[in-house]
């Protein structure tokens, strides 16, 4: 399970749960993370979980390393996730004004946008972690036909809800950022939603997320945007 | 009896409403924001004696310039920072860091400039009347979160205040903030990343501080740190304090407004006990590291903290 635990700096653990990445090793971070979650340990500020490591933030004044070192080695884990994950199913429209990079996954990948979409939409995907910005998720892994490297110079702007793919990787842009994903589509709805303050991210890590289509009118009409 | 505000005539560069921080929210990409030099923000709090958590207007290089209305009330301004207070007789009085000051209903206080240091602190009695979000009032401007709806103060809008009691209470504290020799880090969990030579580079040699610099993180500048074994790691949580070292061989210090997932290798971590004068390290600042053991940065941590106290308890 953890390979290797270490500090980060005077205030975090690092755990280390081996080089390769899959969605095994990021469901046991994930399982470690819940679970170290549940039992409210004193002191800990933050936990992030991401594809396989595990960093878990501390306040000095309550608590120091070796002694929570000691209390995540004793945590029980959780034995399955299925119960805490939720399925999630995203609208988007792939029209080519917000299909941006559409021309260039035709021609790198040498498959027509039918063939693109059909490859990608309709698939349950796993959300491996959340983050960089807020709510932002980060799912896979997407068909091998469909990986692709990022863009040679990333945008300044992305626009908001743009839906993209690069590697193994999708992700949906929560907010205007620079990018360097291959955007394939839009989505109207609200990832991040600040006005839900108790749950703001509809996608958590452990979560299964699926895309499917709608029209343009379809998007605009969108009453959640 | 209406509420005291302020009328914000100039806003500042970039004033913000901050507390302790936001907790347990990195896992969906929240950082935890907060004021950035803790020691400071806390004196301000108890100048005016409010609680350790209020909400206080933390400001950058230049500060706003506030006419107050309605009544009067009782102000504290930490921090290295020149500012003025103009009353409405057009009297002008000159102010000092780390003590109160009575001001009067149509006065302006105008918060001029930081010296040599980046952040300062504006405290009033009674609190800033601001929204919570998430059980925290620190503003997160990236994703427009926390107090004045997520957004840095602009000009002209309203900034309201609390009753308050005891207007009349005048404190001080007699405090200079000293200035710090050296960084002190631990080793990054990709420490070993980089040559021998890079390594002893980056211990002894000055790294100058860049203007691209802001409450996410401080850019710094010298001899490139060469990695010999991976320029980009899969992406990993990050904390505040993180020292990456991108493909461009220039350290990216994390700060509080982080973004929550980085791919760059760590090559350090600044201790707990050095980030509030980190923080303060204005552009053109050169700076040295030095690495330590985590025991010894707990040790200073312990220091720090307990000389935070004695400031607080010296406050009469």
């Amino acid at each position: 399970m953890i390979k290797n635990i270490s500090n980060l700096g005077d205030a975090a653990i690092y755990c280390d749960f081996g080089k390769e990445i899959n969605k095994e090793i990021n469901t046991n971070v994930i399982r470690y993370f819940k679970s170290i979650q549940k039992k409210n340990i004193k002191g800990i500020t933050n936990i992030t979980p991401s594809y396989n490591k595990l960093i878990i933030s501390f306040d000095l004044d309550l608590i120091n390393y070796s002694d929570l070192k000691n209390q995540i080695e004793n945590v029980k884990i959780l034995s399955s996730l299925e119960d805490k994950v939720k399925t999630i199913k995203v609208p988007i429209c792939c029209d080519d004004e917000f299909a941006l990079d559409i021309d260039r996954l035709n021609k790198k990948l040498k498959l027509s946008k039918e063939e693109i979409l059909n490859n990608y939409l309709n698939k349950n995907y796993f959300c491996y972690m959340t983050g960089f910005v807020a709510g932002m998720p980060f799912l896979g892994d997407i068909d091998k036909k469909l990986r692709l490297n990022r863009l040679e110079t990333p945008r300044v702007k992305v626009p908001k809800g743009s839906v993209a793919i690069t590697e193994q990787f999708c992700n949906i842009y929560t907010f205007e950022s620079p990018g360097g994903w291959n955007i394939i589509g839009n989505t109207p709805i609200k990832v991040f939603d600040k006005s839900n303050q108790n749950q703001p991210t509809i996608i958590n890590p452990g979560d299964k997320v699926s895309f499917y289509q709608i029209t343009k009118e379809e998007y605009l009409n969108w009453n959640d945007k | 009896m209406t509420n005291s505000f302020f009328d914000v005539v100039r806003s500042g560069i970039n004033s913000t409403f901050q507390d302790l921080g936001r907790k347990n929210l990195y896992h969906i990409g929240l950082p935890f924001s907060g004021a950035m030099d803790k020691r400071n923000f806390l004196i301000s709090n108890n100048l005016v004696s409010n609680q350790n958590n209020d909400p206080v207007l933390e400001f950058a290089y230049q500060g706003p310039l506030l006419k107050l209305r309605n009544n009067n009330i009782n102000f504290a301004i930490t921090g290295d920072v020149n500012f003025k207070i103009k009353k409405s007789s057009s009297d002008i009085i000159n102010g000092e860091c780390y003590k109160t000051y009575i001001l009067n209903k149509d006065d302006e206080l105008d918060i001029i400039s930081t010296n040599k240091s980046v952040y300062g602190y504006l405290a009033v009695s009674g609190g800033f009347k601001v929204e919570k979000y998430s059980d925290s009032y620190s503003t997160t401007t990236r994703a427009g979160i926390g107090a004045n709806n997520g957004n840095k103060i602009s000009s002209n809008q309203k900034i309201y205040i609390n009753e308050s009691k005891n207007i009349s209470a005048s404190k001080k504290l007699d405090f200079i903030n000293s200035r710090i020799e050296f960084i002190r880090i631990l080793k990054g969990t990709n420490f070993d990343y980089f040559s021998d030579s890079s390594i002893s580079k980056f211990l002894s040699e000055e790294f100058i501080v860049t203007k691209l610099t802001d409450r996410m993180g401080m850019r710094l500048k010298g001899s490139k740190l060469e990695n010999i074994k991976e320029t980009n790691i899969r992406s990993e949580g990050l904390i505040k304090g993180v020292i990456q070292i991108p493909t461009d061989g220039d350290p990216i210090i994390m700060l509080s407004d982080h973004g929550t997932i980085g791919g760059y290798p760590k090559i350090g971590v600044v201790i707990s006990a050095d980030y509030d004068k980190l923080v303060q390290l204005s552009p053109n600042t050169k700076i040295k590291f030095k690495l330590i053991e985590l025991s010894e940065a707990e040790k200073l941590y312990k220091l720090y903290k307990m000389e935070t106290d004695n400031l607080l308890n010296k406050i009469r």
